[in-house]
């Protein structure tokens, strides 16, 4: 009991969120309901996006209703790899990245094999809703398969690494990369075993980073350093951020980009309600930055403004 | 402001909760706890006959109020009869079973609620009986002549003439006028039928009355026998002392007279049991006859002016919001993950009737099978809503099965499984199904452990008596709960799970 006041009075000094908190004060006050659907419907977010010229990756096709799967093999024909996921799925369940063909069969990020019935059963499960908040039924999108940029190449395994950017009131806050391993199969949720890594806001260089629940200084999978990589483009990640906020009205939401070899920073999804690891990835609460946004954002008028906020006062300190 | 206004608000909830319950608790004296309650007591006359093809009346007598006791309800359950009641005059009511055509084996059944009442009715609200001499001829007359001359010099008013008259009776011996009067092998009812007949021969009006002993659970009562006698302006009970030891139970008196319980036209071989078994019921329900005109207005116009049927319905549904608020702390305060927002609650719902032991094994065994045809499903490629339904229709297999072999086996308590949320359990099949691909079976595991976990605390608190107690004889202490309850929502301090979760932060 001691133990556990203690550690509560530790969290509070380091300004950790809890799920309570990020809910109460945050999502709950600074989200417009109405909001939601923005984001939580990945095609809205996408033709938002794309309105604003932010650059989202090429959207290939949405299959919305049952009798075009069928269509579906036709569709893929002239993509030799792409993406197929939920419109409202959440954690990255339901997503099937599609390396390459093997004779006529789908290979995927996992190394498994697909034929077409098998890929379309899949959708039809994504249109009944397996996948969705809620359950309710759902679209799938076939979209462009990120190339990702050599620079996390040396630590991740398979699958697509991702940076996500907390954006509090369009101010960056906080923000990790995320690195798939073996054991997460490809995907890029530290929920499910992929390493995070904190980012420094003023350079995007890669800080310490936690694995299971832990800390590690190598890719578990790759044995490479994953401190110390500076992300390109870090001033582009920063402004898509930031404007990620007039983009969908949220308050208080998680960005995911994505660097392409060709295109470079891709908007890969919006979270209205986006996940606290990002402070164990960092060693860092959010509280402290949260509420620094919130009593200075008279002053945080221009995105340019919000930038510079953010390298300014959120820039790692050793 | 947000703040202030919830404040107020959960506040108010609770002092209007708190207010009312503290009003019924002083000024109408409910019992806060479960033990201050009044016995009632079921009794069940089954009644089986042989017809004989044609025509069948069966006249049987019931109970009345009658001293402390009560018939708060009755029910009559005969498939076909047309039912009427007749008065006898000074023997009782009899309910007459009448049918046109009968055939072969038949069965009525009459059920009694009764109550002790704390007001008794003493007074006597029938005119002073006459007094019927009975016919004695010949030796008897002259028995009992003599036997009343001895006793009437022996006594000074009704009662004690009255209690010599059963002392000679009891303490006959070979070749007096007792013995010769009772005849060979007296039983009780014999007893005190010459008894009753001796007290009229003195000139008291007297009678027999047969009833029977209310005891907590028994099947074959019988009905016993005692007297009563007419004296200064009421009836008057004379115990014959046969039931001594068990004295304290209390007798309902049945019919007086000596007229067989069961009259039957139309039919042979007839036989009755009698059940008889005791429930527990609020004293409130008997106090509530004392209170003043508002307060009986308040009270009809609550829950206990409810059918009996509806209001153990409510006894149910008031501790349901109990489980809630703890499933809201289970959730948002320890951070337990379960499937389904409600489902645990559910759950504990059915565990109330299976028991928790063998709910836990049966939903375990119910999800175990459940998901193992969930992942073959998964290999025939069905579209979700098929699947779904195919699901829902294997889970209602497995519960008949279950249901049957547990019975085969001996377990009664495998015959309510039936209550099992079947939709719910498919729901959690599914959803389980999904969590443990997308995420691995420990994830799912977990997160099923810790539904069932949740489930049976949710049960544990629900089923304590002092809970259901509270909240049905105060369901105003709802308002207090969901006073805690929007205060829950905006809680905003970590979780305990959250502790674990940010330990490598706590530095």
């Amino acid at each position: 009991m001691m133990n556990w006041l203690r550690i509560v009075t530790l969290l509070k000094r380091n300004g950790v969120v809890g799920i309570n908190r990020r809910n109460a004060e945050y999502t709950l006050v600074h989200n417009p309901r109405d909001c939601y659907p923005l984001v939580d419907d990945k095609t809205i977010t996408k033709v938002l996006a794309q309105k604003a010229g932010v650059a989202v990756p090429e959207l290939y096709g949405v299959i919305e209703i049952h009798q075009q799967v069928r269509k579906l093999p036709g569709l893929l024909r002239e993509h030799r790899d792409f993406v197929v996921k939920p419109a409202r799925g959440s954690q990255g369940d339901g997503i099937v990245v599609v390396t390459g063909r093997s004779r006529n069969q789908y290979r995927t990020a996992d190394g498994s094999l697909l034929d077409d019935e098998e890929l379309c059963f899949h959708v039809s499960n994504i249109l009944a809703g397996t996948y969705s908040l809620g359950g309710q039924t759902d679209k799938a999108l076939i979209e462009y398969r990120v190339n990702f940029d050599p620079v996390f190449e040396a630590i991740t395994y398979r699958g697509v690494p991702d940076v996500r950017i907390i954006v509090f009131l369009g101010v960056p806050v906080m923000a990790m990369v995320r690195l798939p391993t073996r054991l997460s199969g490809g995907k890029a949720n530290l929920h499910q075993g992929a390493v995070g890594t904190g980012v420094d806001m003023a350079t995007g260089e890669t800080l310490s980073a936690v694995w299971r629940d832990e800390l590690v200084a190598e890719h578990p999978d790759t044995g490479n350093r994953v401190s110390g990589v500076r992300i390109p483009k870090w001033d582009t990640l920063l402004e898509l951020g930031a404007r990620s906020y007039e983009l969908t009205g949220l308050g208080y939401q998680g960005i995911d980009i994505v660097l392409d070899r060709d295109k470079g920073p891709l908007i890969l999804e919006l979270n209205a309600r986006p996940g606290l690891a990002i402070q164990i990835a960092n060693q860092s609460g959010l509280g402290g930055r949260l509420e620094a946004v919130e009593r200075e954002r008279a002053g945080l008028r221009t995105i340019a403004d919000r930038i510079a906020f953010a390298r300014e006062r959120f820039a790692h300190r050793a | 402001m947000r703040r202030v206004h919830l404040y107020v608000l959960a506040g108010v909830l609770a002092a209007v909760g708190f207010g009312f319950f503290f009003y019924k608790l002083f000024v109408f004296g409910f019992p806060l706890t479960p033990e201050e309650r009044t016995d009632v007591w079921r009794v069940e006359v089954q009644i089986h006959f042989d017809a004989e093809d044609g025509p069948a009346k069966a006249a049987m007598f019931v109970p009345r109020r009658t001293g402390g006791l009560i018939v708060v309800d009755q029910s009559f359950v005969s498939p076909g009869y047309g039912i009427t009641t007749e008065q006898q005059m000074g023997r009782g009511m009899r309910v007459v079973y009448a049918i046109r055509e009968a055939h072969g084996p038949q069965a009525l059944y009459y059920r009694a609620v009764i109550q002790t009442s704390r007001i008794l009715d003493e007074e006597s609200r029938e005119p002073t009986p006459a007094v019927s001499t009975p016919l004695l001829e010949g030796a008897r007359r002259a028995a009992a002549d003599a036997l009343v001359a001895a006793v009437h010099q022996q006594s000074s008013d009704a009662t004690t003439l009255a209690m010599l008259i059963v002392k000679r009776l009891k303490q006959a011996r070979l070749g007096d006028e007792a013995s010769f009067l009772l005849g060979p092998q007296p039983t009780n009812r014999r007893l005190v039928v010459v008894a009753v007949q001796l007290i009229q021969f003195a000139g008291i009006p007297a009678r027999m009355v047969n009833g029977i002993a209310l005891a907590p659970e028994r099947r074959g009562a019988n009905f016993v026998h005692w007297i009563e006698y007419f004296s200064s302006g009421r009836w008057r009970t004379l115990d014959i002392g046969e039931t001594a030891p068990e004295a304290q139970k209390p007798f309902l008196a049945w019919w007086r007279g000596d007229a067989p319980f069961v009259e039957l036209t139309g039919g042979r071989e007839s036989h009755y049991t009698i059940s008889t078994s005791r429930s527990y019921e609020l004293a409130t329900r008997t106090a509530l006859s004392r209170q003043r005109q508002l307060e009986k207005k308040l009270v009809e116009y609550s829950i206990f002016g409810l059918p009996l049927q509806a209001q153990s319905l409510f006894r149910v549904i008031l501790v349901i919001p109990v489980g809630i608020l703890l499933l809201v702390v289970l959730r948002n305060v320890v951070g337990a993950k379960t499937f389904g927002t409600f489902m645990p609650v559910l759950i504990a719902l059915s565990f109330r009737q299976t028991g928790l032991l063998w709910g836990c094994i049966f939903i375990s065994i119910v999800v175990g099978l459940g998901l193992a045809v969930r992942f073959y499903l998964e290999r025939l490629k069905l579209l979700v809503v098929p699947r779904l339904a195919s699901v829902v229709i294997v889970v209602i297999l497995l519960i008949a099965m279950l249901t049957v072999v547990s019975y085969r086996v001996g377990l009664e308590r495998g015959l309510s499984i039936g209550l099992f949320p079947i939709v719910i359990l498919t729901m959690t099949i599914e959803r389980m199904t999904v969590v443990w691909e997308e995420r691995g079976p420990k994830e799912a595991l977990q997160q099923g452990l810790g539904s069932i976990f949740v489930a049976v605390l949710c049960y544990l608190v629900m089923s304590l008596r002092i809970v259901e107690h509270l909240f049905f004889v105060f369901p105003e202490l709802l308002l207090v709960v969901l006073a805690g309850t929007i205060l829950l929502g905006r809680y905003s301090g970590y979780r305990l799970t959250e502790l674990y979760r940010f330990r490598l932060l706590a530095r």
